[in-house]
């Protein structure tokens, strides 16, 4: 928090907050640390006087706090303001009626079809593979996530996976597309073909048909295990990747766990009208709730970023910068670091390199 | 993998040295495969000559032919000689993408019911990887889950592929890991799902493990999500044991232990099918690229054929031939080029020969 001295704290030496309207962001906390995480970007953008403004729902299915409405509202409010922030609702093992969870509902809904992870290595927190720069994207509405079960003979049960041409196409154009405006070199579709003939076939051929309409950049194509075999022993192969639901999921995680865990890497979920930005490895981390001991690097680094999205250049690399300062520094670092910090020490060393940016 | 305890566990066959009546040789059906196949099975051949095995080998080709009624299936000397010995040791296989026939792994696995994927992951001494003392188990039930080969196309650019799981199968895995685990001397087996998504389908798996869990006070059961043992995984191994899950989530969790500890090249796997069949075999591919050049590396399919004749009960041979070849790794004269020397496979061989011959 910020405390006002006797005379004026002069921090702002460089340009004031602009004079516009502030921008209007939905906030989902979602479950687990999510809460915790969402206070802490709330923070962080009030010390830095970042002119954005949230609309906050609770929504969860495991809290007792599901309910249509609630989620027609959070609906609403994201058409409306285009941009959201999100924790994880957590998903209960148990299913009454529909198989669908709040979260694919609300994907499906908005039609988040393409899923983005950063998966870079953070300067100053060395792992088994350092300098890591990934792209992963992932096509998160149809797959293996299509919710559609049933018990054709008591004790056999089916589930459908479901690819498509279209959305096949729309992924891979969408990670062309990104790979050019980037800057990337490559990208990998990543797939099960050789089991898998009929479906992975289609979401492969998609992926070379759209290839041949952006010749600079180089595809390829690998299996999804032999890619997490490489993913462990020379990641530095990769560079943009794109797949479909199931093995986003995992390939998400692995990566996230290359650099430092589900606590430091920042993604989004992109449809053609929608934003919304969460963690890159999507958990609720139930055991740690109460306790001050999240990482809120990744929610932080993905604020960063949704203000990158809204163009507010100026304050989104200053809480990049800030947030990178703090771990580069080595000083605070929380538990799944290494460290000993809590949250909140993590957030106050934030809002301190806040405050005090050298002069550039 | 030393399993100590395994050799006192299995008392039945002694195996008395010099002088005394040699037990009688058992046949093991002898797949050698495809590209480096054939080399890497003579040399297996030879190293257990050098270590006086009482194995005799029964070669047979596996190529798909079609049988009466238009089904593909394998040929019958092959079937026939495999289910008098019950023991087989294969080699690489090709599996072509989108060919007319199904793939020769599948194929064998249906006509044997080869329902569980044995693979241990322990670091080797010797070669180097970022990740040390790796001592993990995976096994993966292998005939159903995704790859039932159940696909259709619903419309032109629809693909619907089905995911089978039925109870029968998932109790058999469940029982079978944790068999495996009280034989081995393991404690812990954790089942990896996906049931948050596929509720029913994964649900059913997991109900199925935590009964059979119930049968195993002596072994503790955990469950965790795909990801998150992704996640964990790659940022300390160290903390699994045994992991049991369906077909997907098993291949691609396998190929991801074998990088931790250096590759397919140096992974042994087992396959178990219901009637005490057992066929092991060298997972990498074919690479038909070193086809014929004496540069493949025969550890892979050498640590399958000891994970062989432990399960047979020759655990003195299995141990001696093991320790050969890692002594021939850790010292890192003779080493083939994957494993970063320039030696030749026949010069690996004879190296482990001389060894064994030293030994005796």
């Amino acid at each position: 928090m910020i405390i006002q001295g006797p005379h004026e704290t002069c921090f702002h030496l460089s340009p004031p907050a602009r004079a516009d309207a502030t921008f209007r962001v939905t906030m989902v906390p979602g479950d687990g640390v999510g809460p915790e995480l969402m206070t802490a970007v709330k923070e962080v953008f009030k010390a830095g006087d970042v002119p954005v403004e949230f609309e906050e729902f609770h929504l969860s299915e495991v809290q007792n706090m599901a309910s249509e409405e609630k989620l027609d509202q959070v609906l609403t409010s994201m058409k409306t303001n285009k941009v959201a922030m999100k924790g994880k609702i957590h998903t209960p093992m148990e299913f009454k009626g529909e198989l669908a969870s709040y979260e694919m509902r609300l994907r499906r809904k908005l039609d988040l079809f393409a899923n983005v992870v950063h998966v870079n290595s953070l300067p100053g927190y060395s792992t088994r593979h350092n300098n890591l720069d990934l792209v992963i994207i992932r096509e998160q509405t149809e797959g293996e996530y299509s919710s559609l079960e049933h018990e054709s003979v008591t004790g056999v049960i089916e589930c459908l996976k479901i690819i498509t041409r279209e959305k096949s196409r729309r992924i891979a154009k969408f990670a062309f597309d990104y790979a050019t405006k980037k800057g990337r070199n490559k990208v990998t579709a990543v797939h099960k073909a050789n089991i898998m003939k009929l479906a992975d076939g289609l979401f492969l051929q998609s992926c070379a048909e759209i290839a041949q309409l952006y010749p600079k950049i180089q595809y390829e194509n690998i299996i999804i295990d032999n890619c997490c075999m490489q993913l462990v022993q020379n990641p530095y192969q990769f560079d943009v990747l794109v797949m479909p639901n199931l093995y986003g999921n995992i390939i998400d995680n692995l990566a996230a766990g290359l650099v430092g865990g589900a606590g430091v890497v920042p993604g989004e979920s992109y449809s053609a009208e929608y934003a919304v930005f969460e963690t890159g490895a999507r958990h609720p981390f139930a055991q740690a709730v109460g306790r001050n001991i999240a990482n809120p690097t990744a929610m932080l680094l993905s604020a960063s970023n949704m203000l990158r999205h809204l163009n507010l250049e100026y304050h989104s690399n200053m809480v990049s910068d800030a947030v990178k300062r703090v771990i580069k520094q080595g000083k605070v670092r929380t538990r799944d670091l290494g460290g000993y910090s809590t949250t909140s020490d993590f957030v106050r060393a934030v809002v301190e390199n806040l405050r005090h940016r050298p002069a550039n | 993998m030393v399993n100590s305890a395994y050799m006192k566990s299995i008392s039945q066959i002694i195996y008395i040295e010099n002088g005394l009546y040699k037990q009688c040789m058992q046949t093991v059906t002898l797949i050698p495969g495809d590209g480096i196949g054939p080399e890497i099975s003579s040399a297996v051949m030879k190293i257990f000559e050098a270590a006086k095995a009482p194995i005799r080998w029964e070669e047979r080709n596996v190529t798909a032919i079609k049988g009466p009624g238009g089904r593909w299936m394998i040929p019958p000397d092959a079937k026939e000689s495999m289910d008098r010995s019950k023991i087989g040791l294969k080699g690489p296989l090709k599996t072509p993408i989108a060919a007319g026939h199904p793939s020769m792994n599948l194929l064998l696995r249906k006509t044997f019911d080869l329902y569980a994927n044995v693979r241990p992951c322990v670091s080797i001494e010797g070669y180097k990887t970022p990740y040390t003392d790796v001592n993990l188990v995976t096994i993966r039930e292998n005939t159903e889950g995704e790859y039932s080969g159940i696909e259709h196309v619903i419309v032109d650019g629809v693909v619907q592929s089905i995911k089978l799981i039925t109870e029968d199968a998932s109790r058999r895995i469940a029982e079978y890991a944790f068999e495996y685990a009280r034989n081995n001397q393991r404690t812990s087996v954790t089942a990896v799902h996906k049931a948050n998504i596929m509720r029913m389908s994964d649900g059913l798996f997991l109900r199925k493990c935590r009964e059979v869990a119930e049968n195993y006070k002596d072994i503790k059961f955990t469950e965790m999500y795909l990801d998150t043992v992704c996640l964990n995984m790659v940022q300390d191994p160290t903390q699994f044991d045994v992991l049991v899950m369906p077909n997907l989530y098993g291949d691609i969790l396998s190929d991801l232990c074998a990088g931790l500890i250096g590759g397919l090249g140096v992974t042994p796997s087992g396959n178990i099918g219901a009637n005490g069949v057992a066929i092991f075999e060298s997972v990498h591919g074919t690479a038909p690229d070193i086809a014929g050049l004496d540069m493949a590396n025969p550890t892979a399919l050498l640590l399958s054929a000891v994970m062989m004749l432990r399960h047979m009960g020759l655990h003195d041979y299995g141990n001696k031939i093991q320790t050969a070849c890692f002594d021939t790794i850790r010292d890192k004269k003779v080493l083939t080029k994957d494993l970063g020397g320039n030696s030749k496979c026949s010069e690996f061989t004879a190296e482990i020969c001389r060894r064994i011959q030293d030994m005796a």
